[in-house]
């Protein structure tokens, strides 16, 4: 797909997701909007992956440890053939297999079930070691949020990845500067975070985390040789895509109404 | 009981190429046969248990068999809600093991004791909860456990424990093993306190007092048929158990009679009190002090026997 295509794409899954949000009347949206560009360029350029084959065992895995952001997963799912778009429309409804915290087994392409931040990193290093083990050449993607970081899990797991040089393996911390209740430079002093990452002895980038040409590249890069695990500090924008929702932490939880729903579509340019 | 856990992972992973041995830097010279067979299949995690049961929660969802081992209390109270979530909610085939369970690091002091770890965690559905009584009995429920394709939780003693069996004994998951035929009292055994109420049924025998004594190797899921037959024919049974007196086996018990009842059996529970033990002493000390040696045993269903 060409960048221009990759943009509308990204530009769909926004709307769709904050219309999920307004439906649903489900918070975290600015977390959602904030990984978009993320979840966009692994489904659609990076991740070895067939939707029609969602239990092949030697696909790319992909998991999203900052399970909030759960209605772009979907949303992403759904595009990308994994699902019927009509799947969407089961969101939080009663009896529904769509959470707002994705499942062991809601949806085919849903790798784990997350929503308890630490626990997609770890999950995923042990598949990246099971790949090692068994002789394949899968890889495994996981996205974090930064208000994730604070976990000591996350940090268990960073060296643990290092340890074994498991270059199998491919963070993304969506650095959208907050968390639930503020400034995650600010609550438990996050930066320098491509640092610690770094300094935690993994390939350590930090990028323009809505340039979907640049997440791309990097997130396609081969296996580091040297054994390194890759860490990419995406700097994101909570909310982004939607002028009155950006970097306003209110849209962790606030929900969108009909207006702000119309006005969103518009901004997005999807109406 | 580590002894044979190490022997009988080493040859189960000679014969299944999916086992993975996940250790939590305990045993330093103990995994030294498996790692020289399987190199590469065996990690030493470090002390990061909660990163430990994600990484075999993640094998275990993409084809190995992952068994974990390190001290009882750190492999689960620390990293509860790992065993909850990315092992149960998934339904991972991951054998999460604890060495040191109970009081067998009575001396250790609270922060090594673990005798909480049943009642937390046979709230978790769908997990197995395994508790051998001997050496032979570790060899046959990892066996059982590498079988049966599911979240497993076995809970090990340390080393020492008497062998029971002559050899690995028919074991199934969720079937109790008559240990000793009685007619008066049931004593229902789980784990390594098992060689205490053989003791004890031998002093009840010598003051008259018939006692049949059961080993409920598996407390979850329970034996439902054993526990219908000796609630019906029994005058008297008694859970033992080297666990909290809340929420352990003797717990588990009690709530399955509470919901199938009315027994003519009453029923009376041996464990751990609930306070943190303050004082320095052995596994024996300490378990006399809880009312768990034989002839504690012994008394107190005497007592209750001819109340």
């Amino acid at each position: 797909m060409n960048i221009e295509e990759l943009k509308k794409t990204a530009a769909r899954v926004r709307g769709k997701v904050v219309e999920l949000s307004h439906r649903a009347k489900t918070p975290h949206l600015g977390s959602s909007l904030s990984c978009v560009d993320i979840l966009v360029a692994a489904y659609w350029e990076v991740l070895r992956i067939d939707p029609a084959r969602p239990a092949d065992p030697n696909r790319d895995r992909f998991i999203l440890s900052k399970g909030h952001a759960a209605t772009t997963l979907y949303t992403v799912l759904a595009y990308r053939g994994f699902f019927p778009e009509d799947k969407l429309k089961e969101y939080n409804v009663e009896g529904c297999s769509l959470q707002e915290h994705p499942g062991p087994i809601c949806a085919p392409g849903v790798e784990a079930a997350t929503g308890s931040l630490g626990h997609g990193i770890c999950i995923g290093l042990g598949m990246a070691l099971a790949a090692r083990i068994q002789k394949q050449d899968y890889r495994v993607l996981a996205v974090l949020s930064d208000g994730e970081c604070n976990e000591g899990s996350v940090w268990e797991a960073a060296l643990f990845g290092a340890a074994n040089k498991l270059s199998n393996m491919t963070i993304v911390v969506d650095y959208n500067k907050w968390q639930a209740t503020g400034r995650s430079n600010e609550v438990l002093g996050l930066a320098p975070l491509r640092d610690k990452w770094s300094t935690f002895g993994w390939e350590a980038h930090e990028v323009d985390g809505h340039d979907l040409a640049v997440l791309a590249e990097l997130m396609s890069r081969p296996p580091n040789p040297d054994g390194r695990p890759r860490a990419i500090v995406a700097n994101t924008v909570k909310g982004k895509g939607v002028s009155f929702m950006e970097d306003d932490n209110n849209w962790h939880y606030k929900t969108p109404n009909e207006d702000e729903l119309h006005r969103a579509l518009v901004e997005l340019g999807l109406i | 009981m580590r002894n044979a856990f190490a022997d009988e992972i080493t040859k189960l992973a000679d014969a299944d190429p999916r086992v993975v041995l996940l250790s939590g830097d305990i045993g330093n010279r103990l995994f030294n046969t498996f790692k020289e067979h399987h190199p590469d299949r065996f990690l030493n995690c470090g002390v990061a248990e909660a990163n430990m049961i994600g990484v075999g929660a993640g094998m275990g969802l993409s084809g190995l068999r992952p068994v974990t081992y390190t001290i009882t209390t750190f492999v689960t109270s620390r990293c509860y809600e790992q065993i909850k979530l990315d092992v149960c909610y998934h339904k991972a085939p991951v054998i999460i093991t604890g060495v040191g369970a109970g009081l067998s690091y009575a001396s250790l002091g609270p922060t090594h004791h673990s005798f909480e770890d049943i009642a937390s965690l046979r709230a978790l559905p769908g997990l197995t909860i395994l508790c051998p009584a001997d050496p032979w009995e570790v060899r046959a429920a990892l066996r059982a456990a590498l079988k049966l394709n599911g979240p497993v939780y076995l809970r090990l003693g340390k080393k020492g424990e008497p062998p029971l069996h002559a050899d690995v004994p028919e074991f199934e998951i969720g079937r109790a093993l008559v240990m000793r035929e009685g007619t008066d009292v049931a004593l229902l055994s789980t784990g390594n306190i098992l060689p205490n109420v053989l003791a004890a049924a031998e002093l009840l025998q010598a003051a008259g007092i018939s006692a049949g004594v059961l080993n409920f190797h598996t407390v979850k899921p329970l034996d439902q048929e054993r526990l219908q037959q000796v609630f019906g024919g029994t005058k008297l049974v008694a859970t033992i158990e080297e666990h909290s007196l809340i929420g352990g086996f003797g717990s588990a018990v009690a709530e399955w009679a509470a919901d199938q009842g009315p027994f003519p059996a009453r029923l009376v529970r041996f464990g751990i009190p609930d306070r943190f033990i303050h004082e320095a002493g052995n596994q024996k000390y300490a378990r006399k002090k809880a009312g768990l040696s034989a002839e504690a045993i012994a008394e107190r269903i005497k007592e209750q026997f001819h109340k």
